[in-house]
């Protein structure tokens, strides 16, 4: 299968890995990159457990073609925790919004997507921001109220 | 088989590259990634292009016309077009939106296609690479012939812009706010000296394409926007369709519920 030089500046990192023709962005982050953070969860654009943030954009990692991506900021999960958690990570763990945790980094990314345009967002607009993502054991309650809450500690954060 | 990915800076070579060949056109990859994934042993080539010209949104006067590479993100964060705000969001999640295409979703199967209803209310037309640059047909004939015909690059989707409030657009799904329609419908109802003239409804998830209503239609000229003038209207809801049985709902389901939704959604009610 031929190969295809593709660079990538993933959470800050500058990264450059020969792809196969076809492969998706979510491959080449675990398989060639390494940071499996992001979870293959179905393949299909489903259940939003892959999603990354591409040049600040929420996208669903599966579904984009590696090589589409060539030249781009890619920001995994793992882009949050600079040295300590971030304030929705810590609002997941105090809310109770993740159980086996799964879909935990799609959720995450599709939540700061939400809170870097909207920081105070409704309860609709939370609902609306992880529509695309499947939770099938935590429920979806406890991951709303803790993006809410993030909201709130990020907010006052920035007013103290 | 080993799949080939050519990319192209203009459209035009996409498409010369797609002519003569087993290729498909890659857009946003929401449809067409998943059967990349699934490793059809089948897919032997994609052709994609970075010409900038598919993505532009060109609003003059009142005349809309979106490159068929526009995203539903790109139609959401435009201010103009308020209008196709709904059925843009209504293309899945946020993620979703950032890749789903205009001229994907032409092509998207049942029971997706959202946009595509809304675009069939608003009487669009669509243009392909390699055609003169006069011809366009109406969306409605594109997808009738849809599964027979080669498939082509979307250039462009025109539509009007319609009078203010004229045009309306609901989802109905088992879980909200997004997931797969039991059924989309969408209206254009102009109105002249109080009745209803010329209305355009299509439905979405009601049949293999998105489709117009023609039997609603015609027992909507002439008659007022209200229950007693569309009461004829809603009897004929499913007139001349066969809905589909899936997952999601039976044509039973989909048969019985039409007509309370048309009706909703004729009356502007919220559901």
């Amino acid at each position: 299968m031929k190969k295809k030089p593709v660079h990538l500046r993933v959470n800050g990192v500058e990264k450059s890995v020969f792809v196969d023709e076809g492969a998706n962005l979510l491959d080449v982050l675990r398989r060639s990159i390494g940071d499996v953070s992001v979870k293959y969860g179905c393949g299909q654009g489903t259940c939003g457990a892959c999603e990354v943030m591409i040049d600040g954009v929420l996208h669903l990692s599966c579904l984009c073609l590696a090589e589409a991506a060539d030249g781009s900021n890619i920001e995994t999960v793992n882009s949050l925790n600079n040295g300590e958690l971030h304030p929705l990570q810590q609002a997941f763990m105090d809310n109770f919004g993740a159980q086996c945790g799964f879909c935990t980094p799609g959720m995450l990314m599709a939540a700061k997507a939400l809170l870097d345009k909207t920081p105070s967002p409704t309860m609709e607009q939370v609902i609306e921001a992880i529509s695309g993502n499947i939770c099938r054991c935590t429920g979806y309650e406890p991951i709303i109220h803790a993006i809410l809450d993030a909201a709130d500690r990020m907010t006052s954060q920035q007013k103290a | 088989m080993d799949l080939n990915v050519k990319t192209f800076d203009e459209v035009s070579q996409a498409s010369e590259a797609l002519a003569d060949s087993d290729g498909l056109f890659f857009g946003g990859g929401t449809i067409l990634m998943r059967v990349v994934n699934e490793g059809n042993p089948n897919l032997s080539l994609l052709v994609r292009t970075t010409d900038p010209r598919m993505r532009a949104i060109n609003v003059a006067n009142d005349k809309v016309i979106l490159g068929g590479g526009t995203t539903m993100l790109d139609i959401i964060n435009h201010q103009e077009l308020e209008f196709l705000h709904a059925p843009a969001r209504a293309v899945g999640g946020p993620a979703i939106h950032a890749m789903a295409t205009v001229g994907g979703n032409l092509y998207a199967r049942h029971p997706f296609g959202d946009f595509t209803t809304a675009l069939l209310a608003l009487s669009a037309t669509v243009r392909f690479a390699g055609d003169d640059e006069d011809r366009e047909i109406s969306l409605e004939e594109m997808l009738k012939d849809r599964e027979s015909l080669p498939r082509r690059i979307v250039t462009s989707v025109a539509i009007s812009r319609p009078a203010h409030d004229i045009f309306r657009f609901t989802k109905i799904s088992r879980v909200r706010p997004h997931r797969l329609p039991v059924m989309t419908l969408a209206a254009c109802l102009p109105i002249n000296e109080g009745k209803i003239t010329s209305a355009r409804i299509a439905y979405g998830a009601m049949a293999s394409t998105p489709v117009r209503v023609t039997a609603v239609e015609q027992a909507l000229e002439g008659r007022a926007l209200d229950p007693a003038g569309i009461r004829d209207a809603v009897a004929v809801a499913t007139e001349g369709l066969s809905p589909p049985t899936d997952a999601i709902a039976t044509e039973w389901y989909r048969r019985e519920v039409a007509p309370v939704h048309l009706r909703h959604l004729l009356l502007g009610n919220s559901i």
